[in-house]
């Protein structure tokens, strides 16, 4: 089964997001920072990344940067997930890597209609 | 409500739009009507099917009629269909068409316009190639309201995220307020008209490609047909129609029959099915990717 790495420093935003992921048939991690995410993926690769900007200690953008330059990290797609919505953090996003990014609030069919998007379904 | 209250806004709401309403949408029609007997301060459900039985034209009845229509729509809907129309239909056009360099396209039942939209932006997203072709999208439905907002190209948060490509949002859109609106020159490809799926279609013209994509569910065998032959009734000797996935010509007389391996793709027997199925790319079957 396909993973997905949850990260995110809200525990209700992790816990929903898991709960919609799992019923695109993923199984699912989570992280509470960029950090942590990275030591994760370091261990095992997941197929998807949905992820938060703004954490503590590594935020969403240090993640995806580190992430793309480390060894088999160009491999995960991954879908951000913030409340940030301007058009220049969407354009930053993309350009550190991002394959796609939703706007917080979220709801199944948009994480499903992502995931579509980028070939995961 | 009364079943015989029901009944007339039924009958109503078939004989103007084709839709058909079941029994189980009771609730549907209390909700949706509750709102436009307000609008023409009539006390409740009951005043208004009083004055519908009074007058049966009017802004009443378009108000009903409106007010019962689905607006159910997002960009790139169902993605398949627009890799369809990219991958397979648009190549077959753009060969055929080289002299006249001209595309005509109708999105039939448009509601607030993300599929136009979508189109031309999938247009616009092929470049140079098209650069000097001219491409007419016209957009149609029978909700004036819905044109409207179709026609000011503004999106909630919410709305383009259904859909729309993120890369595709910061290229086209612009930040509103907390919506998203079209640029001018997207907005400027598409031509949005009132246009009642039963009335007269033939003064809109002719087209290259129609979609109609999940209108037909919502009628009953002999309106479908009767929309279907209209459609094919302005739709060139080679052009091809995109319906709903959960609609198909099967069981209905029409010349137009399902395209081989593009799930949704209609078009005259003798010209796309026999001459053009064979060379659809096996991508096409498989791909994702929207543009």
């Amino acid at each position: 089964m396909r993973t997905c790495l949850v990260v995110d420093d809200s525990k209700v935003v992790r816990t929903v997001a898991q709960r919609i992921v799992r019923e695109l048939d993923f199984e699912t991690r989570e992280s509470i920072n960029g950090l942590e995410a990275l030591e994760s993926c370091r261990k095992s690769m997941p197929d998807v990344v949905l992820l938060d900007w703004n954490m503590p200690v590594m935020n969403g953008i240090e993640f995806l940067r580190e992430l793309r330059t480390s060894p088999g990290g160009e491999r995960p797609k991954v879908i951000f997930c913030t409340t940030e919505t301007d058009a220049k953090c969407i354009e930053e996003a993309i350009t550190a890597g991002a394959d796609e990014y939703v706007m917080k609030p979220f709801d199944t069919e948009i994480i499903r209609g992502k995931f579509a998007q980028v070939g995961l379904l | 409500m009364k079943p015989e209250d029901f009944d007339l806004i039924a009958g109503i709401v078939k004989s103007k739009s084709g839709l058909v309403l079941g029994k189980d949408k009771t609730y549907l029609v209390t909700s949706r009507l509750t709102p436009v007997a307000r609008k023409h301060k009539l006390a409740d459900l009951s005043a208004l099917v009083s004055a519908l039985r009074l007058r049966r034209e009017g802004e009443l009845v378009h108000d009903v009629v409106e007010a019962m229509t689905t607006n159910e729509t997002s960009f790139f809907r169902d993605l398949k269909p627009f890799d369809a129309f990219r991958d397979v239909v648009l190549p077959y056009m753009v060969s055929s068409r080289q002299k006249q360099k001209k595309l005509r396209i109708w999105c039939a039942a448009c509601s607030t316009g993300q599929e136009p939209y979508s189109l031309a932006i999938l247009l616009r997203e092929q470049g140079g190639a098209l650069a000097n072709w001219r491409f007419d999208i016209v957009a149609t439905d029978l909700n004036g309201a819905v044109l409207e907002r179709a026609r000011s190209g503004r999106y909630t948060q919410f709305e383009v995220q259904r859909g729309m490509p993120a890369k595709l949002l910061v290229k086209y859109f612009r930040k509103v307020d907390n919506d998203w609106q079209l640029n001018p020159e997207i907005r400027s490809a598409v031509t949005f008209r009132e246009q009642n799926l039963l009335g007269n279609i033939g003064a809109v013209g002719r087209f290259d490609v129609i979609f109609c994509r999940n209108v037909l569910i919502y009628f009953d065998p002999s309106t479908k047909e009767r929309v279907i032959k209209s459609l094919e009734g302005v739709l060139e000797e080679d052009g091809a129609l995109f319906l709903g996935g959960a609609e198909s010509t099967v069981g209905i007389r029409s010349n137009l029959k399902p395209v081989k391996n593009v799930r949704g793709c209609y078009a005259r027997a003798d010209n796309f099915v026999t001459q053009f199925a064979p060379a659809i790319p096996q991508r096409v079957l498989n791909s994702r990717a929207l543009v």
